[in-house]
């Protein structure tokens, strides 16, 4: 975990998943509200799943509400405010 | 600089959840870790886990744990808190573990008003053994038991422990919550703040209902697990504080 976050924390994104631990059910692209987290259709992680992610173009739009992270159910983000 | 605000708490270890995707057992194992981060007493918590999905959560909470057979997470607590009157002690259980084999449990720790916290879950169905009807389980919802749904003629009516409990003169505090958005999810964790202060203060027994899902045993994606159970748990699960010694004091 501290990894994960330490690695991003320097590549200054609002929004982090763990991605390990995501199970892709997607509840997090559905909660947020600027509709910027999709499920990464390029890769999957050791247990099978699309990890959710924000694409580096999209980052910018989240609001820090922190919503994605009260609704995941596998406690997989971190949420950054500037 | 970036200032995080919201992260995994102290109080989860670092292993994975083995839940199915978007189960919410672990929104509710968050929400009782972040209490436990906020009021400080990890170190002198003792949860006991019960059988059913939630077997495994002494894996998931990073204070004392203990496991309890089927249906006896009560009357275990009340064993370790009678030793252990200055520990904080709560009971993580699901619909099948407190509203069917440990009825008298729940029923009599209520009663008795042991000061101890109780986490119920209730999801309408048996999880863990491949989503059989519960006591829970709503009306014509279809189970592996229930085929055609339940029927209320031969399985009687899906049973309200909270309201049952509140009625009872040993609780404190019984409300009925759900985490199927971010609101209520908000309004679930001060619900679960009060529990645990009222047992720190000593005032007696508390439990908190929650709503929650299971997608894997209702058959449905996640998102629309959400949904069900605002439409169809809502109505019959009504939420809401149904006993607070502090508003009668
Ligand atoms: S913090 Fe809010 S805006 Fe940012 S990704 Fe999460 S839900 Fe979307
Ligand atoms: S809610 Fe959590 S587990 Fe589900 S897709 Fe989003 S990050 Fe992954």
């Amino acid at each position: 975990m501290a990894e994960v976050k330490d690695k991003t924390e320097v590549q200054n994104k609002k929004m982090v998943v763990d991605e390990e631990r995501c199970k892709g059910c997607g509840l997090c692209v559905n909660v947020c509200p600027v509709e910027i987290i999709e499920n990464a259709e390029d890769r999957i992680n050791q247990n099978g799943y699309h990890p959710a992610e924000i694409k580096p173009e999209n980052q910018d739009k989240c609001t820090s509400c922190t919503q994605c992270y009260q609704i995941c159910p596998d406690v997989c983000i971190t949420v950054y405010k500037e | 600089m970036m200032e995080k605000v919201a992260s995994y708490p102290d109080s989860l270890t670092e292993k994975k959840f083995h839940y199915c995707p978007g189960c919410t057992h672990g929104i509710v194992h968050r929400l009782v870790a972040e209490i436990m981060d906020e009021m400080g007493i990890k170190e002198e918590t003792i949860g006991v886990a019960p059988v059913g999905c939630s077997v495994l959560a002494y894996d998931y909470f990073d204070c004392d744990m203990h496991e309890a057979s089927h249906g006896r997470a009560p009357a275990v607590a009340t064993g370790i808190k009678r030793v252990h009157p200055d520990k904080m002690v709560f009971t993580y259980q699901g619909d099948g573990d407190l509203a069917s084999i440990g009825t008298a449990e729940i029923v009599h720790a209520a009663n008795r008003g042991e000061n101890i916290t109780t986490v119920f879950i209730n999801n309408a169905i048996y999880g863990m053994t491949g989503g059989q009807m519960a006591p829970t389980t709503l009306e014509g919802q279809k189970t592996t038991t229930s085929p055609y749904g339940r029927n209320l003629k031969e399985a009687g009516n899906p049973i309200r422990m909270t309201e049952m409990l509140s009625v009872l003169d040993g609780p404190a505090f019984i409300a009925r919550v759900s985490v199927h958005d971010p609101k209520h999810i908000r309004q679930a964790k001060k619900a679960l703040r009060k529990a645990f202060r009222l047992q720190k203060e000593g005032k007696g027994f508390t439990m908190i209902e929650v709503l929650s899902t299971c997608p894997t045993n209702w058959g449905i994606k996640p998102q629309e697990s959400l949904e069900w159970l605002e439409e169809y748990m809502m109505p019959v699960y009504p939420l809401d504080v149904y006993k607070d010694i502090e508003e009668v004091e």
